[in-house]
């Protein structure tokens, strides 16, 4: 698989591709033991920042690091241009899809999905029906998962539209960088990733309720700082100049919702929120969530308060939607997608379902549901008893899952056991969508999968990241 | 304006770590004293001093084993069951910080979690016997450095306000603390007897709250036992004195009524408090017995923080 992959740095045929020109030189200049002291020191670095995160389950990891790649991934102004268009595109089709799927559901009328893989799906929020959506954007941040197979070869993995993580990793990664190489960097001319917040905070601002003040109160809703991702929430808590609030900072009363000041009471205008649909009211959704604020949905269905992203947009994430996704987008903007999907067999389909049994051996298999890359297999990876095993739940509940061909991910160069080395990588943007449009900052969290040969990128499973270079013209 | 429980977070922060630095305080001077020659002594014991000081010695006496710089530093500095030991406080300190990052300036933050992750270095068995010297100093220099980056760098509003509140009422706890222990060999009566003992037990004082230099620059002259109570209750100049915290309690209250426009019983009481430790004469702590100042003084300090916790939604 290794010797067929894309490397981004040298092609197909081993001939350093132009962007790549000045990284190149740079690494064959640089002794290897300056690169490894360098990684010594990002990861003093990311530690004394406090960039961690916790792997549920795993024993003595309250705090872990996620592995700092030094080697950056390059990508030039024109293959930005083509991702831009088609993440903007994509977006504004999900917005629309949801939006639709809550209101007069025309993609259901017209035939295009099945009724009962949106009604049935747990992912659908029947409580969101006929709510007034502010702005029509009910996934105010994506994160779309690329991947790529080739020099022009880019296809979406993966949509995230309820809360996705790790742009704090991807304005770290810059920042180290900064710290880490000036040199490196002067030698090339890298768009910037550091105005994300600003834009987040225009794009939420611009979402506020009608009837809030001149200058709308917005918050971070985490669940704690014993949450994996707690460093981020108080990272773009902090960024954004916003309050960072636990559920036991807020309250409700008159269906609009409130913080606890030392000033007394304060409403919030628009929550960020990093807490799942289910945590979020105990009054509307799980009633034994500690997490959440009782009657915060209805602030939300009185229009009172707008929440980042809105209930319910996990529909539009769940991997058996995602292989209806071209004709989505087509079917609202009446364009052809930009941005393919990767072939996708739905197992709920008896012809599909046969045709992944015989061909177990070759594919990536997904609950639909699943994410954080548990529950899945990567059939040339598994032995033959894993494929047997996966088989039979497979047949047991063909509904709940999704093949795809292993695909030959594309590789960067990546500064591994004291040397420089291939890994497969893909590559999450953060697609902002406020009342005025869509907006990307240019670049990305670059997840690599550190272990030779290993296509799984996901940080719970030993994936590491890079920072994301978009070059200027 | 800010959230009433990052108010909290930065209030006991602030506290947990001025605690680690008053305890490396008091350990650093009990290490001092218990290097004097047992001759010249009665049956005091500086470790059981140091064990009251920090307000250990019951906590302490449960653990049955007899009062001695390893035992006692064992409980003070390093026992993580003591939620009182400055590893304890120190780790207490991160968990809030961390909880109340984006309240922070970047470098308090940095200078707290390092502190934590250095902490790592002289926890467990191997680590802790080498160098209590060293050890504290390095709680000085976390302390200096939380506090430094917040004076150099943090915005000037309710979240540094509420800092320095935390700092101060725990600071004038401490400091009321070690004199209590220690008020006996301060009383006027007691000068008549004053041989070395007193001297060292006078100086042991003046270090536990780094003011052995300052007590001649500001006295010119030997060592007398109500000047040490003066400087340390009535002097404002002094730093670490009851004065000094109340006038940055009170000023640091009055930012904070100015600010939210609304005056409450926090300021009322540390104004107060402040008018009385600045009109009093040094007499007058005599005069009603130092033992039952200081306690009144504890107690009231104490409601303080509750009161400051009421008005401003804390709790």
């Amino acid at each position: 698989m290794g010797t067929t992959s894309f490397d981004e740095m040298n092609g197909h045929d081993g001939d350093c591709r132009q962007a790549y020109a000045e990284l190149q030189a740079w690494l064959e200049e640089t002794p290897k033991e300056l690169l490894e002291q360098r990684r010594v020191e990002a990861e003093a670095l990311f530690r004394r920042i406090g960039i961690t995160f916790a792997v549920y389950g795993a024993e003595n990891a309250e705090e872990r690091l996620i592995p700092f790649d030094l080697v950056p991934r390059v990508l030039t102004a024109g293959e930005w241009k083509r991702l831009f268009d088609g993440l903007v595109q994509r977006v504004q089709a999900i917005n629309a899809l949801i939006v639709d799927l809550y209101g007069d559901a025309e993609i259901l009328k017209a035939g295009l999905i099945p009724e009962e893989m949106i009604y049935a799906n747990p992912a659908f929020r029947p409580e969101m029906v006929g709510i007034d959506i502010p702005q029509a954007v009910p996934v105010v941040i994506a994160g779309i998962d690329i991947v790529r197979t080739g020099p022009d070869e880019f296809f979406v993995l993966e949509d995230n539209a309820r809360t996705p993580s790790g742009v704090s990793y991807m304005l770290d990664n810059r920042e180290v960088s900064h710290l880490l190489f000036p040199d490196l960097i002067a030698r090339h001319r890298i768009r910037p990733v550091e105005s994300y917040a600003d834009e987040l905070l225009a794009v939420l601002e611009s979402l506020a309720p009608r009837n809030a003040r001149d200058k709308p109160t917005i918050a971070v809703l985490t669940p704690g700082s014993f949450n994996s991702a707690f460093y981020e929430h108080s990272f773009l808590a902090d960024k954004l100049g916003v309050e960072l609030v636990e559920g036991r900072d807020l309250f409700v009363r008159d269906d609009e919702l409130f913080m606890r000041t030392t000033e007394g009471p304060k409403r919030v205008d628009v929550l960020y929120r990093r807490v799942d649909d289910d945590f979020l009211d105990p009054l509307t959704f799980r009633p034994d969530s500690m997490l959440g604020v009782p009657g915060l949905f209805s602030c939300y269905r009185s229009g009172s308060l707008t929440l980042a992203n809105a209930v319910g947009t996990g529909i539009a994430d769940d991997k058996a939607i995602y292989s209806y996704m071209p004709d989505i987008v087509r079917f609202y903007t009446g364009e052809d997608p930009i941005l393919g999907n990767v072939p996708t067999w739905r197992c709920r389909e008896p012809a599909a379902l046969s045709h992944v049994l015989e061909n177990l051996a070759d594919l990536v298999v997904k609950e639909v549901h699943g994410s954080g890359g548990y529950g899945m297999l990567v059939g040339p990876a598994a032995s033959k008893k894993e494929r047997a095993t996966f088989a039979a739940k497979l047949k047991a509940d063909p509904d709940n899952f999704i093949a795809q061909p292993t695909l030959a991910l594309s590789t960067c160069p990546t500064f591994v056991d004291g040397g420089i080395a291939p890994r497969h990588v893909d590559l999450r943007p953060f697609v902002l969508t406020g009342a005025d449009g869509t907006r990307i900052v240019p670049g990305g969290l670059t997840r690599v999968a550190l272990r030779e040969g290993s296509l799984v990128v996901n940080s719970s499973q030993g994936g590491g990241t890079k920072d994301t270079w978009v070059l200027e013209d | 304006m800010m959230l009433a429980s990052t108010a909290n977070d930065i209030f006991w922060m602030s506290r947990y770590v001025e605690r680690a630095e008053s305890l490396a305080r008091i350990l650093g001077a009990a290490r001092r004293m218990s290097a004097i020659p047992q001759v010249l002594g009665d049956e005091t014991n500086e470790w059981e001093s140091a064990l009251s000081a920090a307000g250990q010695r019951q906590a302490f006496g449960e653990a049955d084993a007899p009062a001695s710089e390893k035992s006692v530093f064992d409980w003070l500095a390093f026992n993580d069951k003591n939620p009182s030991s400055i590893t304890s406080c120190l780790r207490q300190a991160r968990f809030n910080a961390r909880a109340v990052r984006p309240a922070l300036t970047t470098e308090t933050w940095e200078a707290i979690n390092t502190a934590w992750l250095e902490l790592k270095r002289f926890s467990g068995s191997s680590g802790r016997a080498r160098d209590y010297n060293q050890f504290l100093q390095w709680v000085l220099d976390v302390s200096l450095k939380v506090n430094g980056s917040a004076f150099r760098n943090q915005l000037r509003n309710d979240r540094y306000w509420f800092s320095r509140i935390g700092v101060y009422i725990e600071r004038a706890d401490n400091t009321a603390r070690i004199l209590d222990v220690k008020y006996h060999v301060l009383l006027p009566e007691h000068s008549s007897v004053g041989g070395s003992l007193d001297y060292y037990q006078w100086s042991a004082i003046l270090r536990s709250v780094s003011a052995l230099t300052a007590y001649h620059w500001v006295y010119r002259q030997s060592f007398k036992p109500w000047l040490i109570a003066d400087l340390l209750v009535l002097k404002e100049e002094m730093p670490r004195s009851l004065a000094s915290c109340y006038q940055n309690i009170a000023t640091y209250l009055d930012e904070l009524a100015l600010a939210y426009g609304r005056q409450g019983p926090a300021q009322r009481a540390a104004r107060n408090t402040h008018a009385r430790l600045r009109n009093a004469r040094t007499e007058d702590l005599f005069q009603h017995g130092l033992h039952e100042f200081l306690e009144e003084f504890i107690a009231e300090n104490n409601k303080l923080g509750m009161t400051i916790a009421e008005q401003y939604n804390l709790v």
